[in-house]
This record gives structure tokens, C-alpha cells and sequence, in this order.
């Protein structure tokens, strides 16, 4: 670039004060900001960049070095006299000069204020830049500007435009248009541009133009947030960066914020980006090999036959194959119609085999459609025992039971009921399996309506949910059984509310339960501590399973062993506590009175209570009154005699 | 959920014998457990005995389903017998076709099977006679009435159909709405 560093000093001259900034920044291509002026100067360049880089190429028909937009770029300026074009030449390269030093700056402090800096400090030079913009897309530049920069060249080139250059530029359009691909490029740019400058916009309009800015960012930040003390830029806190972060993940992925935030909390922060990333890829096709009908080998072999290209899933299941691609739908072969299979994600096997039931048991699924659990368990009891297939969804049944009889399940029961029902309708099993209904954030890569459809009451909802139908599903549970007395609970989620929260809420009120160990040789230990939660010990013994750690949909398992079918009154003990923190309060104000002041003092106090204070056996008398009056009113309801009338 | 009436008895029994005649007494009394037919919202269930007794504790309105469905009564009195009893009349049945590979798919959609797909027929099937229909892997597809006895089929040719299309798995698929 020989032509530029000639007119570099009549740049200076004629650029506004903010660009000596960026001739100064050039020279010192360091790009750790050392003093405040400094850090606002990539901003302002930056602005200037976005005019300047189209800008620039104009410029360039003086330079050799100059490619593509030569000739079009030539066009517009023809006509000018060299000093203008030097002027117009040196206002580019500072700009220019600019657009490199912005690549500096993204990659290095890019974040938060600088761009928010930058809209207020470069309004001025930025809005020269806007204008001069506009002229060259004119081209004919036959339109006043009325910035002054800029208002010269284009009378001069009004007055001295001829034939000639008409012909040229349409050469020139000609050209352009067979390097169409650069200048798309570089019109892209000018939008962004455009709009970045726009006044009043936030930075958040340049996230939502170019998807690649903001992963780009992502990138940055967590490279900043893995090593955050060296890499922090002053005083900027971490909360700063993962808002930020927060923001643009949820603009490049699609989740909503409430979800984002609690997706994002559960992983280290570049675990949570593989986390999302494989939430866009799909899982694997895995079928399970129905055991009752045929044996893996076979099954393989005879789909192998029709073309189909499968392995085994892994070494922890026996009866699982991955398949990775098949001339024919895999869901519709003669096989899988004569029950050889079961189409089945892999994550869905680890449940069953964690409650690893044996032949002769009474086993309850307790949301269990459309089967695939149900009739893995029942696989595994051989056809003996008996499986209870419930679930609350009365259409969805209907898959529920066709699977069970193309899998030739002869010992299955299928009920329509509420779970939360359970223990009311039939209890004493020996192995209870609790697939909860959940927000399936483990399993985004199949449904990825989750990412936005889930709010916070949808979560509080299903946890809700969750603790009742976990509280029944140990309650239907026999302690005595002889082989049994397990609850496996299960989620296709990986919130902590869902899973550990609702585990340790069973602990609490189910102290005759304890948790054991899976028995699965893999997967992350469950939170025993989550942000501000902390729960029991023994919850490290539940396991987690994740979309990019084990390429398989994200679970949680949890096994209980159920001690004695006796629950220890906790829940008196806590209306107890509830009572005694309510009168101590008196007794503590009673006391302060006693040992500070005066005893008629702490009498009034009483007193007082006394005459706020509800009358008991008044008040019993008037609603058993109140109740007598409604019970006459509703038919069908015996009255009992009154105990003290 | 009850037990199937007299007349209901005959009427299923005469159209299970059309598959495996007198093997019904094997359905009834096994070696392994007791097992018992119940009727439950026109619809029959093979179920063992134990399962059944756990199963009279859910309500007639939620049970959906237990053990294995045979088949149901149609509105007419006249039983029907459904693809999820392939199982046990495969188990049981005296006479089989297999039919070769190229006609497993036409009659997975619920086509008759016509000669030129036919692999073997068991010997001396007579006519409108109750058969399995298998892959030549010996998989149980579905199952059928034959059109002609064997020894008249020798002599058809090779687009007449042998075997009326009674039920065949592929409907669990195609008919899982009614089905169930």
C-alpha cells in the first residue's frame, strides 16, 4: 500500500480529532488498551470503519495493491483532481485503518461498554461517515452532502463528469458485478454498519444481523471466563461478562432467558456451550432388542441382511445397537412389525437396568407410554411376575398397549390412572419405576419447542408434579418384598429441579427411604450441592447423563431402597415446630419485658394478646354451627351427632 | 372385566379351532400356571390367573389393557380375531404357509397372498381353512383362510390368490387406533 502512507499526513490534517486517535493506535498496534483514551478509541474507529471500509476501496484506485473494487470504486471518484482524491484517499485510509484496528478490538475488548461507548463518542464522526456513504452508493455523486469533507468532491465531480467516465463507470459496473461474491461481502458489512450507527440502537440490533459476531463473541467471552483473572478486562466484574454471554447464547441458540439462565448454571461455562452445541445435533437412532423374541446376534444379523448399517451401542448394554444409517425406515420392517425390537433412545434403557428387576416381581411403571420401559422390565422378568403399565394420558395408552403386544408382553396390566393415585388403587410392589413427566430439557436435540415453550411456571408446575408422584410411587412400594423394595426415579431432564431438588424432598419426607447406588458404571454424580441448595450426601449416588458427554439424551437416575413401610411421623414434627416457633415469639418478648423493664409492662403485653387473640371454644362452637347449617343444605351427607350438644 | 358367557364361549372357541383345532385345551390347561379368558369391554383377554386377581383392582373404566387380547365381539354377536393373539395360534397352529421374501411386504400391507409368493404349505390343507402365515424365517406375519385346498392350488396359476388376508402385523402399525 505505497499510495497510503503518502497522504497519510494531509489525513491528519483534514480527519476529525478522534482519528488522530486511530493514526496513533496504528503506530502502536499493542492492542491492550493502557489508558482510557485509549479504550475509546477502537470504538470510535470502529464507527468509522463501518463507513470506512467501503470507503476505502474507493480510495484504492491510486493504490496498486488494490483488488476487486478498483475499477467500480474508480468510477465513483473519476472526474475528481488528484489533491481531492488524496483527500478523499487519506479520510479512507484512517478509516481503514480503523476497520483493522476494530478486528483488534473485537478480539480483545470488545465487550460491554466499548460498544455502548462507542454509539455516544463517535456520533459525530460516525454521522460523517454515514453521508459520505450514501454519495458513493449514488455513485453519480451528483447529490449534495452537507458534510463539508466530502460536499467538494462531489461538485467537482458534478462539473467535470463526461462521457468518458460515464463509459467507464459502466465498465466498471460491469466488473463489479462478475466479483459479485466480495461485493455482497461488503455490502453486508455496510448494513451492519448502518445499523450499528443508527442512532439510539443498542448493540443488541448488531447481535441480531450477523449470527457470526456474536458467536465469535461467545467464544471470546469464554475464553475470558476460563481464565478470568488474567484475562479480565479492569474492573469489569463476572457478572458483567455472563449476562453478556447469557444474552448472546440465547439469541444464538434460541432459548429463552429463564431457561438459558437455568440450562447455563448446571455446567462450567465452556461445558455449557458443548451442552448447547449438542443440543443442536441429533442423537443417535438406538433399538433395543427385544429379548423375548430373538437375541441381539440374530436381530443384527438379519438387519444387516436388509442393509441396514448398525453396531452395538456400548458395552454397558447387551441388547442395545446403534444404527447409523438404513435403506429402509428402520420403524417399519418385518422385524420390528413381528417385535424383534424396539426403537428406543439409549438414555432410556439406563432407568430399567438401574432398577434391574427380577423374575417373579410385581413391577408398577408408573408413566410408562408409549412402552419402551415397560416392556424392557418385562423383558427382563421373563415374562413372569407381572408389569403394571400405567399412565394418566388415556390416548397415549393406545401406543402404550400396541407395543406391549407386538412385543408379546403376556404379563402386563395397562391402567389409565393418575399417578399420584397410585398406592390408593394397588400397592405393595416390589420395584416401582418413575419416569416423571419433566420439561425434557434432556432431550432438546428431539423436541426443540422445549427452548422456548417452558416457563417458570411450567417448572414449578412439573416439580410439583414431580414430588407428589415420587411421595406415591415409594409409598407403593412393599419394604418387605424379598428380592425388591426399589423406586427408581427418572427424568428426561437435567435441571436440578427436577431431579435432585425433588430427590431430596423424598429423602425429607420419606425418611424410610434411602438411596443407593444405580449400579450404573457410568455417569456424572448428582449436585449434592446446587447455587444456593444443598442437599443430602447420599444424592451423589444418583447419577446425571448428558448430550455431550455421553452422546446420548440427558437423564437423571435416581435408586431408592425403601427400609420399612412405616413413615416416621416427620410431617407432626414439623407442624409441631411450626406451633412452638409461633409462642416463643410471645414467651421471647415476655422475657425481654421480664429481664429489661417492668413486670406490668410484660402483663399489658399480655393482656393485650389476650384481647387480639382468638377465643377458642367460641370459635368452635360457631363453625361447627356454620358446618351443620351447610352439611343440611347438600344432600347425601349423614350428620353426625353433635358430641356436645 | 368377566368371565366370557356360554354362548360367547362357543362362538370364540369355534373361531379359534379354525386355527388350532383342538389345541385349545393347551391354552387352557397348562402345565405352568392356570390362565383364563375374561371378557373385558367386548374385547377377550388371555391372561394368567395371578395377574388377572391383581388386576380386578383396577377400576373398569382405567383398565385399558391386561395380558393378551384375542380378539373382540363384534357388535353382531360374530367374534373377530385380532393380530396380538399371533403368539399363541403360531404356538399352536396345525396349518402354516411361508411365503417368500418378496411377498412378505405386499401382505404386511394387508394384501392376500397369491401363489407365486408361496414358499410351503403344509401338506393336506383343505379348503377356507384357518393358517398361519410366516416369513421363510419362520416368523409368524399374520395369519389367513386359504382359498383352495393344497392339491388344488398345484394346479392355479401363478396371480391367483391362496390365501385370504385375515390379519397380519403390520397393523399394528396401520390400525393402532381401532386396534386397541
Amino acid at each position: 500500500m505505497a499510495g497510503r502512507s503518502a497522504p497519510k499526513k494531509g489525513a491528519n490534517k483534514a480527519a476529525p480529532p478522534a482519528q488522530t486517535n486511530n493514526n496513533k493506535r496504528k503506530s502502536n498496534p499493542s492492542k491492550e488498551p493502557s489508558s482510557k483514551k485509549a479504550k475509546t478509541a477502537p470504538a470510535t474507529t470502529k464507527v468509522a470503519a463501518k463507513g470506512g471500509k467501503k470507503l476505502a476501496k474507493v480510495a484504492a484506485p491510486q493504490d496498486d495493491s488494490e483488488d476487486d473494487d478498483e475499477s467500480w470504486a474508480y468510477g465513483a471518484v473519476s472526474g475528481s483532481d488528484d489533491s481531492d482524491v488524496e483527500e478523499m484517499d487519506d479520510e479512507f485510509v484512517s478509516a481503514e485503518e480503523g476497520s483493522d484496528i476494530e478486528v483488534g478490538a473485537l478480539n480483545d475488548d470488545f465487550l460491554g461498554d466499548e460498544f455502548a461507548g462507542s454509539d455516544e463518542e463517535s456520533k459525530g464522526p460516525g454521522a460523517a461517515m454515514f453521508g459520505s456513504d450514501d454519495e458513493d452508493e449514488n455513485e453519480q455523486g451528483e447529490e449534495d452532502n452537507e458534510e463539508d469533507i466530502f460536499a467538494s468532491d462531489s461538485e467537482e465531480d458534478s462539473d467535470e463528469d463526461d462521457m468518458e467516465a460515464k463509459s467507464r463507470k459502466l465498465d466498471a459496473a460491469a466488473q463489479a458485478e462478475a466479483e459479485e461474491a466480495e461485493a455482497e461481502m461488503q455490502t453486508n458489512i455496510m448494513l451492519e454498519s448502518d445499523k450499528y450507527v443508527l442512532p439510539g440502537e443498542d448493540h443488541e440490533i448488531l447481535q441480531s444481523t450477523d449470527l457470526q459476531v456474536v458467536q465469535a463473541r461467545i467464544q471470546e467471552i469464554v475464553r475470558v471466563l476460563n481464565n478470568f483473572r488474567e484475562m479480565r478486562e479492569g474492573n469489569r466484574s463476572r457478572n458483567d461478562y455472563i449476562s453478556q454471554l447469557l444474552k448472546d447464547l440465547c439469541l444464538y441458540y434460541g432459548y429463552n432467558e429463564y431457561l438459558m439462565e437455568k440450562l447455563f448454571y448446571i455446567f462450567p461455562v465452556s461445558e455449557a456451550i458443548e451442552f448447547f452445541e449438542a443440543n443442536e445435533v441429533p442423537r443417535p437412532v438406538t433399538i433395543r432388542t427385544n429379548t423375548l423374541k430373538t437375541r441381539r446376534r440374530e436381530l443384527a444379523q438379519a438387519l444387516i441382511n436388509r442393509g441396514v448399517n448398525l453396531d452395538p451401542v456400548g458395552k454397558w448394554s447387551k441388547v442395545g445397537l446403534q444404527v447409523f444409517d438404513s435403506p429402509v425406515p428402520i420403524g417399519a420392517t418385518p422385524e420390528y412389525l413381528a417385535g424383534h425390537y424396539m426403537l428406543q433412545a439409549a438414555s432410556s434403557f439406563l432407568p430399567v437396568m438401574a432398577l434391574a428387576p427380577q423374575e417373579h416381581e410385581r413391577v408398577l411403571d408408573m408413566a410408562s407410554a408409549p412402552g419402551g420401559k415397560s416392556t424392557y422390565i418385562a423383558a427382563l422378568l421373563k415374562n413372569t411376575g407381572m408389569v403394571f403399565a400405567n399412565d394418566a394420558n388415556k390416548d397415549r395408552t393406545k401406543s402404550l398397549v400396541a407395543n406391549i403386544h407386538r412385543l408379546g408382553v403376556k404379563n402386563a396390566v395397562v391402567c389409565n390412572y393418575d399417578g399420584r393415585e397410585f398406592p390408593g388403587v394397588i400397592g405393595g410392589f416390589d420395584r416401582v419405576l418413575l419416569d416423571a413427566p419433566c420439561s425434557g430439557t434432556g432431550v432438546i436435540s428431539k423436541d426443540a419447542s422445549v427452548k422456548t415453550n417452558k416457563s417458570e411456571q411450567d417448572f414449578q408446575m412439573l416439580s410439583q408434579l414431580q414430588k407428589q408422584l415420587i411421595l406415591a410411587a415409594i409409598d407403593s412400594v412393599d419394604a418387605g418384598s424379598k428380592t425388591g423394595g426399589y423406586i427408581v426415579y427418572s427424568t428426561c431432564s437435567v435441571t436440578v429441579d427436577e431431579n435432585e431438588d425433588v430427590v431430596n424432598y423424598a429423602l425429607k419426607k420419606r425418611p424410610n427411604v434411602k438411596l443407593v447406588s444405580t449400579g450404573l458404571d457410568f455417569g456424572k454424580e448428582g449436585f449434592t450441592r446446587f447455587r444456593e441448595k444443598v442437599f443430602h450426601p447420599s444424592i451423589s449416588l444418583t447419577r446425571r447423563y448428558y448430550p455431550h458427554m455421553h452422546n446420548m439424551d440427558g437423564f437423571y437416575v435416581a435408586k431408592f431402597k425403601k427400609v420399612s413401610n412405616k413413615i416416621p411421623k416427620k410431617e407432626e414434627n414439623v407442624d409441631l415446630d411450626e406451633e412452638e416457633e409461633f409462642t416463643p415469639i410471645v414467651e421471647e418478648s415476655g422475657k425481654r419485658n421480664r429481664g429489661g423493664k417492668k413486670r406490668a409492662a410484660a402483663a399489658k403485653a399480655a393482656e393485650d394478646v389476650e384481647q387480639v387473640g382468638f377465643n377458642a371454644d367460641e370459635d368452635e362452637e360457631l363453625i361447627r354451627a356454620s358446618q351443620a347449617k351447610l352439611l343440611q343444605t347438600q344432600k347425601g351427607i349423614k350428620l353426625r351427632p353433635k358430641k356436645n350438644a | 372385566m368377566r368371565p366370557l358367557t356360554e354362548l360367547e364361549t362357543k362362538t370364540f372357541f369355534e373361531k379359534l379351532a379354525k386355527y388350532i383345532g383342538r389345541n385349545i385345551t393347551h391354552l387352557i390347561d397348562r402345565g405352568d400356571e392356570t390362565y383364563c379368558f375374561r371378557l373385558h369391554r367386548d374385547r377377550v383377554y388371555y391372561v394368567s390367573e395371578s395377574v388377572m386377581r391383581k388386576a380386578t383392582s383396577v377400576g373398569r373404566d382405567q383398565l385399558i389393557s391386561l395380558g393378551i387380547c384375542f380378539g373382540k365381539f363384534t357388535k353382531t354377536g360374530k367374534f373377530r380375531m385380532h393380530v396380538t393373539c399371533l403368539d399363541y395360534i403360531a404356538q399352536y397352529a396345525k396349518h402354516k404357509v411361508w411365503i417368500k421374501p418378496n411377498g412378505e411386504m405386499p401382505f404386511l400391507y394387508g394384501n392376500h397372498v397369491v401363489k407365486a409368493h408361496i414358499g410351503r404349505v403344509t401338506e393336506d390343507t383343505p379348503e377356507h381353512q384357518g393358517v398361519i402365515v410366516y416369513s421363510m424365517t419362520d416368523v409368524p406375519l399374520g395369519f389367513g383362510v386359504t382359498a383352495r385346498s393344497t392339491s388344488d392350488t398345484r394346479k392355479m396359476e401363478p396371480t391367483a390368490i391362496v390365501v385370504f388376508h385375515q390379519a397380519d402385523i403390520g397393523e399394528y402399525l396401520r390400525q393402532e387406533d381401532t386396534l386397541f
